[in-house]
């Protein structure tokens, strides 16, 4: 089992033990990751081979029930979604690192758990502003 | 088995990272941009940081790529307006990217790495025998960490008032309900009652 940025032997080594069933433990994932790769490139060349072609300019046109395309697709849209989706990831930090701290509360004793609190209050300070801005609101 | 994984993945990122920069299409980039961060999250997990990974995956692929996306979108590229002053910037672009070129290849030649360096993954290693390297992560962050954990809170702050500021526009002409005014409104000011008599109707100082 080698390792490809050996650095030093005894590393190595160390890390090749360790690794190994943790590395086994996801072999079901890349098994399952390259079925599914297979599967969609399957699908994807089948048709190139395979199906019927009579191409036609009027089949690649744009159909907008019967019209021309009026527009480009592309359109810049409002910056609030823009918002709501940066409000969405802050918190998903914020749970992210919610996730250790549960594993280890037991050990981590009441020092652990104030600076879980402090870490939750700076956060609710700035949830308790979005609030009372608006930024919550869609109008 | 692990190598061979290793290199798949780290290939495959260094290419999409290749092609983030290289594809026409801002939209293709963030595509690729969200390979690189996939396969990154495979090299975390044969280093054995599964926590790392799967967070990378949550985080990065899941909310960042989206992000980037919405960015890309706002941004209504023009791509005849971009090529028009590139001759323009061409030589200044050249030279500092010459200038780049010269400074990675002296960073790499002369690169060299400490003894004491190669000792240090051996002792960091040795304590986590038998527990998750999310209990790991665990035990460090919330206590010896704990002034970076609260930096990482005030950032998280300063990165939602930020965006609130940026984006937040008052709106003219949006009705709103507003309940507490419904609920403080006196039936005295708004209701009055009236004994009408018969036949009389309502006199002309009410109605």
């Amino acid at each position: 089992m080698g390792y490809a940025l050996s650095l030093s032997e005894g590393w190595d080594v160390a890390i090749g033990c360790r690794m190994t069933d943790l590395v086994a433990a996801y072999l079901p994932l890349a098994i399952f990751i390259g079925v599914s790769m297979v599967i969609a490139g399957a699908l994807l060349v089948a048709p190139y081979l395979i199906a019927f072609k009579k191409p036609d300019p009027e089949k690649l046109s744009a159909y907008e029930c019967g019209f021309n395309a009026f527009d480009d697709a592309r359109m810049k849209f409002d910056v609030r979604f823009y918002l709501v989706a940066i409000l969405f990831i802050i918190f998903d930090l914020e749970v992210a690192f919610l996730f250790p701290w549960a594993i280890t509360f037991g050990d981590l004793g009441w020092y652990g758990y104030w600076s879980m609190m402090c870490f939750l209050g700076i956060l609710t300070v700035g949830f308790v502003y979005e609030w009372k801005k608006g930024a919550l609101e869609w109008d | 088995m692990t190598a061979l994984f290793f290199y798949l993945f780290s290939t495959v990122a260094v290419a999409s990272a290749f092609m983030v920069i290289a594809a026409r299409n801002p939209v293709h980039s963030v595509l690729y941009l969200i390979l690189a961060f996939v396969n990154a999250a495979g090299l975390f997990i044969l280093l054995g940081a599964e926590f790392l990974a799967m967070l990378l995956v949550v985080v990065y692929v899941g909310a960042v790529a989206v992000l980037f996306l919405f960015v890309v979108m706002m941004l209504d590229v023009d791509f005849a307006e971009l090529r028009q002053g590139f001759l323009q910037y061409l030589p200044i672009g050249g030279l500092i990217g010459l200038i780049f070129l010269v400074e990675l290849v002296l960073v790499v030649s002369t690169w060299s790495i400490s003894p004491d360096a190669l000792q240090v993954p051996l002792a960091s290693n040795a304590p986590l025998e038998g527990i998750t390297n999310t209990e790991a992560i665990g035990r460090v962050l919330y206590t010896r960490y704990a002034y970076f954990f609260q930096a990482a809170g005030l950032i998280l702050l300063v990165a939602m008032i930020g965006a609130i500021v940026l984006t937040l526009r008052e709106r003219a002409g949006v009705k709103r309900q507003d309940i507490s005014a419904q609920n403080a409104r006196d039936p005295k000011e708004v209701l009055t009652l009236h004994d009408v008599p018969s036949r009389k109707g309502l006199p002309e100082s009410v109605s």
